[in-house]
């Protein structure tokens, strides 16, 4: 998640506090990041290090107005019109699944079962979550679990692909 | 103090399609017993038996070994007309396939089954008009099927299912139709009706909708491998 771009995002709207730009910035994301200020004065010194956003002068960060600058709204277009490309480098429940494969005195079937389990958890504390929000006052908050809830499910059924392609497999082994 | 029958039980029951060395077993040992009020969620993917579970739970089918007992009933030990009426006073399906209707409007149609048990049309009308409401339907009650959209339609199936004095809903893929927000409201209709009391069990391959039920049983090869309980 960019910190960085989100506080751009903000700073667009109007000039903003460091402190009002941190209960901004959780508001908007369903508070699903919470920031400590200072990760966020320490993002707003670097963005005017790189000359995206300014500041008045002030005898302390807390007291000091930001403002976007003109490469701060080209930068923040430029974040808008570029498709996000978060593949993680390193996946571990892939890595765990397919390292246990290639040991072949793992009991895959096992991880996969116990894997499954602690994620339709996780969905249906996520479902429960959304059942009890309001679709009015939580929108930020319903999108935010959807995108949980869709990945979640994803990683469900890439489980029960791993099975079914396992157990395909199987007889070719004993043979 | 007495405890409450279970609105549905399974004990080590198992399907057996077939016999001899050609024979296939669809289901089991399996046992589970469901609460009253709770809503148990079957997931598995296909071929796994989900189906053959289900067919079981509502009285379609008969198991090969094993008791299938529902509100304290053994469905073995009923003679077929006590069965026939258990299966409509107590048990409600909701299939994919809805098998609505299309010449009665939706309140008729979420009214038949009380019709076909004897009920005098104005009472049944009227408790069908009641579920409807529930399923906040009532303002369509007078519409045909086809002018209904598939997630009205969906709603009408629902009704019908616990019209009247059913406690039981038995869904099979009740959502695999519908778009996501539409089936996430029929997911949600669902879970209200447990909520005020009705059991519901619900069989499915999708993990996102099995995930509004309060217990999830893993099944795998006609087996129950695992069940997940949410952290409360």
């Amino acid at each position: 998640m960019s910190v960085r771009h989100g506080l751009l995002a903000l700073l667009a709207g109007e000039p903003a506090h460091g402190y009002g730009l941190k209960s901004d910035f959780e508001r908007i994301t369903g508070s699903a990041w919470p920031l400590n200020v200072g990760q966020v004065y320490t993002t707003l010194a670097r963005l005017e290090r790189d000359g995206l956003v300014t500041a008045g002068d002030a005898a302390d960060d807390s007291s000091r107005t930001w403002r976007i600058t003109r490469d701060g709204r080209a930068e923040l277009a430029a974040w808008y019109g570029s498709p996000v490309d978060d593949r993680p480098a390193r996946d571990e429940l892939a890595i765990k699944v397919l390292v246990a494969i290639a040991a072949g005195s793992v009991d895959v079937t096992r991880i996969l079962q116990a894997q499954r389990k602690a994620t339709v958890e996780r969905l249906q504390e996520w479902t429960r979550s959304k059942r009890q929000a309001d679709p009015e006052h939580d929108l930020a908050f319903l999108l935010l679990l959807d995108a949980l809830i869709l990945k979640a499910e994803a990683e469900v059924k890439w489980l029960d692909l791993c099975e079914e392609r396992l157990r395909r497999r199987k007889p070719r082994g004993r043979a | 103090m007495v405890r409450a029958a279970s609105p549905l039980a399974f004990d080590r029951v198992t399907k057996v399609h077939g016999a001899g060395p050609t024979a296939v077993r669809a289901l089991g040992p399996v046992s589970f017993a469901v609460a009253p009020g709770e809503f148990v969620a079957i997931m598995g993917p296909s071929g796994s038996g989900k189906s053959t579970l289900l067919g079981l739970a509502g009285a379609l089918d008969t198991p090969t070994e094993g008791t299938v007992s529902i509100e304290g009933h053994d469905l073995s030990a009923l003679t077929p007309g006590a069965l026939a009426a258990l299966r409509r006073r107590t048990i409600g399906y909701v299939f994919q396939d809805l098998n609505l209707l299309p010449g009665l409007t939706a309140v008729e149609n979420a009214a038949l089954p009380l019709e076909l048990d004897g009920a005098s049309i104005p009472a049944a009308r009227s408790e069908a008009l009641a579920a409807l409401e529930a399923v906040d339907l009532a303002r369509l009650a007078h519409r045909f099927p086809d002018d209904l959209s598939g997630g009205e339609r969906q709603r009408v199936a629902i009704a019908r299912a616990f019209v009247g004095p059913r406690s039981l809903l038995l869904a099979d893929e009740p959502t695999g139709a519908l778009d996501s927000l539409t089936g996430e409201r029929v997911l949600a209709l669902l879970r209200a009706q447990c909520d005020r009391g009705l059991t519901a069990v619900l069989v499915t391959h999708d993990a996102a909708h099995a995930a509004w039920a309060d217990r999830i049983l893993f099944l795998r090869d006609g087996a129950i491998v695992d069940e997940s309980r949410p952290a409360r």
